[in-house]
C-alpha cells in the first residue's frame, strides 16, 4: 500500500475517533450548562472530579475546551486526509496539546483528587489513540526523500 | 468538486454537533421555580423564606417535612416532583426541613441545600441530595461530597462553604423544624395537603394522586 493511501486511512480513522471524543466532551459541556447532575448518578468519584475546581478554567468547563480541541482535531484530520499538507502539522500540534492536557488531568485525578471520572478516562483513552495515530502516520514522500 | 468535500464534512459535523447540543440542552434544562421570599402558606409566620416549586398561586399545596437522609423521603421525592409537573399549574410543592438527630449527616445536608438556595439552586440541590442519598449517607467525608455537588451545580464553592457554616442557614433549618414541631410533626416524611396531614399509608404515588384529585375537585378551577 502506498504511503499516501496509508496516510489517508490513518487520518480518516483519526477523524472518526475524534468524533467519539467530540460527542463525550459536548455531552459533558451541555450537562454542565444545564446543571444536570444525573450524569454522575451513583458515582461519588465522578462528582468529586466534575464538581472540583479543576473541572473549570475561568468559569468555563474544561469539557468545552475539550469539545473545541476534538473538533479541531477532526477538522485537521479531514483536511489532511483530502491532501491539505499543512493541516498535518496542525493535526500533530493539536494532538500534542491534547496529550499534554490529558496527562495533566490524569495527574490531577490520580494525585490531587484521588478520584477518577469515567467520562474523563474515556476522553483520555481517545486522546491516547489519537496520539498513537499521529505517531504512526508515515512521513510524506517529499520529506522522506529529502 | 472534491476539494470542497472537507469543507462540507467539517461544516456538517459542526452543525450536527450544535444541533445535538441544543436539543440535549432543551431536554435537560431545569424548569423549577424557587421563590425566595415568603408567600402566605400554611402556618407560615411570614418572617422566613420558604421553598416553593410550582405556581405560587396554585390552589392545591403539598407541604412536605423531610429529612434528606431518610430513605422513605428519598423514595417520595421523585413521585412528588412528577405530580408537580403533571398537575402544573394547579399544584405547588413546599419543602420544609425536619432533620432527625439520629441521622448523622441530615443536618449538614439540610445546611447544604440552604447554602445552595442562597445562590438560587435550592431545588437542584434538594433533588441531588435525595437522588444520591445512598452515596453520601455512607461517605467518610460528607463535606467533600457536598462541595462536589455544589461544584456540579455551578455554585461558587467558597461561598457555598461559608454559607453552610453561617447562622443564616442554621436559623432557617431550625425555623422549619420548630414550625413542624408546632404542627405536631414527629416523623418524616410528613406531608400536608392543603394544611391537612396525609395518613402515612397514602404516602405513595397512588395515594398522593387520589388525595390531590380529591383536593382539585373540591377546589373549582379559576
Amino acid at each position: 500500500m502506498s504511503g499516501s493511501r496509508t496516510r489517508v486511512i490513518f487520518y480518516t480513522v483519526a477523524a472518526v475517533i475524534s468524533l467519539a471524543g467530540l460527542a463525550d466532551a459536548t455531552y459533558l459541556t451541555v450537562m454542565y450548562l444545564t446543571g444536570e447532575t444525573a450524569v454522575c448518578g451513583g458515582s461519588a468519584t465522578c462528582f468529586q472530579v466534575l464538581g472540583s475546581a479543576y473541572a473549570r478554567i475561568g468559569g468555563i468547563p474544561v469539557a468545552a475546551f475539550g469539545a473545541l480541541a476534538y473538533f479541531s482535531a477532526f477538522s485537521f484530520a479531514i483536511f489532511a486526509a483530502f491532501g491539505y499538507a499543512r493541516m498535518r502539522t496542525f493535526f500533530a500540534l493539536i494532538v500534542c496539546t491534547m496529550f499534554a492536557m490529558t496527562l495533566w488531568l490524569l495527574y490531577v485525578q490520580a494525585f490531587l483528587l484521588h478520584a477518577f471520572c469515567r467520562y474523563c478516562l474515556f476522553s483520555a483513552a481517545v486522546t491516547f489513540l489519537l496520539a498513537g495515530i499521529a505517531i504512526a502516520i508515515p512521513p510524506s514522500h517529499k520529506r522522506s526523500a529529502a | 468538486m472534491k476539494r470542497y468535500f472537507p469543507f462540507i464534512i467539517v461544516v456538517v459535523v459542526a452543525l450536527v454537533t450544535l444541533a445535538s447540543g441544543t436539543v440535549l440542552y432543551r431536554a435537560k434544562r431545569p424548569s423549577v421555580l424557587t421563590i425566595p421570599k415568603n408567600a402566605p402558606v400554611s402556618g407560615s409566620d411570614g418572617a422566613d423564606s420558604i421553598h416553593i416549586r410550582g405556581a405560587a398561586s396554585a390552589p392545591v399545596t403539598i407541604e412536605e417535612f423531610g429529612d434528606f437522609q431518610c430513605p422513605p423521603c428519598g423514595k417520595l421525592s421523585d413521585p412528588i416532583n412528577q405530580l408537580e409537573r403533571e398537575y402544573r399549574p394547579r399544584l405547588r410543592v413546599i419543602f420544609r426541613h425536619f432533620p432527625f438527630p439520629n441521622h448523622a449527616h441530615a443536618r449538614e445536608a439540610a445546611f447544604a441545600s440552604e447554602a445552595a438556595g442562597l445562590q438560587g439552586r435550592f431545588w437542584e440541590m434538594h433533588d441531588l441530595l435525595y437522588r444520591e442519598q445512598s452515596v453520601w449517607s455512607e461517605a467518610a467525608d460528607v463535606q467533600l461530597l457536598f462541595d462536589s455537588y455544589a461544584g456540579m451545580l455551578g455554585l461558587n464553592i467558597d461561598r457555598f462553604k461559608r454559607d453552610m457554616e453561617s447562622e443564616q442557614v442554621k436559623v432557617r433549618v431550625a425555623s422549619d423544624q420548630n414550625h413542624g414541631a408546632a404542627l405536631g410533626v414527629n416523623t418524616t416524611p410528613t406531608v400536608f395537603l392543603n394544611n391537612r396531614a396525609l395518613a402515612p399509608i397514602n404516602l405513595n404515588p397512588t395515594g398522593l394522586h387520589a388525595a390531590i384529585d380529591a383536593a382539585m375537585n373540591a377546589t373549582p378551577p379559576p
